[in-house]
């Protein structure tokens, strides 16, 4: 295999000899001995436990909150509702200008999915907290719910976010992101075969062993020491400047060591409320999911349909593919329009066709709101697309190796997003995978090169 | 509410505390005494972050009363290296590629080291069911299940 070092032919030294050598991780010893020390290994003396009053509810408006038998508990020190939140609508993303905000911290007036964080009690002790938490009466008016995307999408479906006003997120190219390339009609009707298909699959949870959480230690001088194992430390930060209306140098955030994220622990959910405690009772706060919590609260993985047509011919060349994906938000944003988005970058795969046509759309539904996890907008998008290579392989008569050979992308390919391939290596990766799990191709393949037309 | 005395030695060492009764051994652990090497990952007693080892028996501190450990002699992952020297389990982890973000690691050493206290030379079927009570949520078991057998022959070779 040829290596190429064109590539950031300036920075290199060529004295590389660090591959094929072994290094200890600058944690394990830390980790073996007991001694790495995660955010929930600190204990201050007056921590206060919060417990989150949550909805019972999938979509119901909020008639009245009577914390007044939680505030009477033995223990409790502060019940915190809506009303004492800053900046109580957010969404995450706003960092990067992509709103509206559309999330409450604490809910207002409507819940909008099961298990949303209603009424915040902090106590003296956990089991307080959480006694006084049972205690809180919200009266609800359940209202219709939705969970499906394509029932979500239909005209008259309830609405699940009146900051969006439709059950999809409006993006500066409208009801989904959009890619055009060709003319994906012409390519069907001349090919030899057509082939739809439809993908989904379910939200996926992390499952962190270390469940998230924070604690806050007010430090005497008007700031906040907040420990987190969030895997997005200054994004983090950024959000709660802006949720506590509160200058970012009087937070001091305390992290990078994760107990297990797997992309599960990038939103904002728990420091905010966390440190708006500490602030009002002068405390530390202790804010830590439950087991149950984190697999039920926490945000996962978006499910995703994924409905892809594609046009082949006998030669085993794809000459058209509509690609329409559908990510479930849940009843919020988070990162789930920018995971949309992606996959309308992706859904081509790598590999090069001549007539594209792709949607992708975030829907909104009175499900958990789901987020990033590993890939995510791409993940399930491949899954489908590989599936689907290998079917189109076997509608044809081909091997499903070789099928890909054909139609892999190679420098200088036009991309349906008009961008020129530079850097391809799907080629070189396959011959590799040929030899090393024994699946043999055409001689025709191994002479290929991603960077050599004509080879 | 009343407080209840609790005594016990951990890694060697006397402690005695007053806990509030129905305190678990793993919040006595970690909140009074201050060895945050056992880890809280479900409080239920699924996912062995939580074990330590109570008279030479592997238990899960998050689903043992901390009043019942009267008397007893307690072990954690903090206790096992000596004089800044590792335990040849901690050694064969490290070595061995066998943490990844660590959460389950102590508890993943404890369990090892009952299952070698009691079986010095065990198959690898014996490794994964001695291990089968913890969680690595990051699926390293592989490497996991090499270091334990690494350090079971360490450890022969030690005797020999």
């Amino acid at each position: 295999m040829e290596l190429r070092k064109s590539y950031f032919a300036d920075q290199r030294k060529d004295d590389l000899h660090e591959i094929g050598q072994p290094r200890p991780r600058s944690d394990s010893p830390g980790h073996v001995t007991g001694k790495t020390a995660y955010f929930a290994d600190r204990n201050f003396p007056g921590m206060l436990h919060l417990k989150m009053v949550r909805s019972p509810h999938h979509h119901a408006r909020i008639r009245s909150i009577d914390t007044s038998e939680a505030e009477k508990h033995p223990g409790v020190v502060k019940v915190l509702t809506a009303k004492d939140v800053p900046h109580n609508v957010y969404t995450i993303l706003i960092l990067i200008q992509i709103g509206p905000e559309d999330e409450t911290v604490l809910a207002d007036g409507k819940v909008r999915w099961k298990g949303e964080a209603v009424v915040a009690v902090l106590a003296e002790t956990e089991r307080a907290a959480q006694e006084a938490a049972a205690r809180v009466k919200v009266d609800y008016e359940v209202l219709p719910a939705v969970f499906d995307m394509e029932e979500a999408l239909k005209p008259g479906a309830p609405i699940v976010n009146e900051y969006h006003g439709r059950n999809y997120y409006l993006y500066d190219s409208g009801e989904c992101r959009k890619v055009r390339f060709g003319d994906v009609e012409a390519g069907f009707a001349g090919a030899d075969h057509v082939l739809e298909q439809t993908y989904q699959s379910s939200p996926i949870e992390h499952a962190p062993t270390e469940t998230t959480g924070c604690i806050v230690a007010p430090e005497g001088n008007d700031r906040f020491t907040c420990y987190t194992n969030t895997q997005a430390m200054f994004f983090t930060l950024d959000n709660a400047s802006i949720i506590l209306q509160m200058p970012g140098n009087k937070l001091h955030f305390v992290g990078g060591t994760v107990g297990g994220g797997f992309g599960g622990k990038v939103d904002v959910i728990v420091e905010p409320i966390a440190i708006l405690g500490a602030k009002l009772t002068g405390r530390p706060v202790s804010f830590i999911y439950s087991r149950e919590e984190e697999m039920q609260i926490s945000s996962p993985r978006a499910a995703e349909k994924v409905v892809i047509k594609d046009g082949v011919m006998k030669d085993g060349r794809i000459v058209a593919r509509k690609v329409t994906g559908y990510t479930d938000a849940g009843a919020y944003s988070r990162h789930s329009p920018y995971g949309a988005q992606k996959g309308a970058g992706h859904y081509p795969g790598p590999y090069t066709i001549p007539n594209v046509w792709i949607d992708t759309y975030c829907v909104y539904t009175n499900r958990t709101p789901s987020s990033a996890m590993r890939g995510f907008g791409v993940t399930i998008g491949d899954f489908a697309l590989e599936v689907q290579m290998d079917k189109l392989a076997r509608l044809i008569g081909m091997d499903p190796l070789e099928f890909r050979f054909i139609n892999a992308y190679r420098d200088g390919d036009m991309k349906a997003h008009r961008q020129p391939t530079e850097g391809a290596a799907l080629i070189e990766c396959m011959q590799e995978a040929s030899r090393t799990a024994n699946w043999p191709v055409a001689e025709k393949f191994m002479a290929m090169s991603s960077y050599a037309k004509g080879a | 509410m009343a407080k209840v005395p609790v005594q016990f030695t951990l890694n060697g060492a006397e402690k005695a505390e007053f806990i509030d009764s129905g305190t678990t051994l793993l919040n006595a652990l970690r909140d009074k005494i201050g060895d945050t090497s056992p880890k809280g990952g479900c409080h239920q007693g699924t996912c062995g972050a939580c074990s330590v080892i109570i008279d030479g028996e592997l238990r899960l501190s998050c689903l043992t009363l901390a009043e019942t450990c009267n008397g007893a002699a307690i072990t954690t992952t903090s206790g096992l290296s000596e004089g800044g020297v590792l335990h040849p389990l901690q050694r064969a982890f490290l070595d061995a590629f066998a943490t990844q973000c660590g959460f389950c690691t102590s508890g993943m050493i404890m369990a090892a080291k009952v299952l070698l206290d009691h079986t010095p030379n065990p198959s690898r079927d014996e490794v994964v069911e001695a291990l089968s009570g913890n969680i690595c949520r990051c699926t390293g078991y592989e490497p996991i299940i090499q270091a334990v057998l690494t350090a079971a022959r360490s450890n022969s070779q030690n005797a020999a």
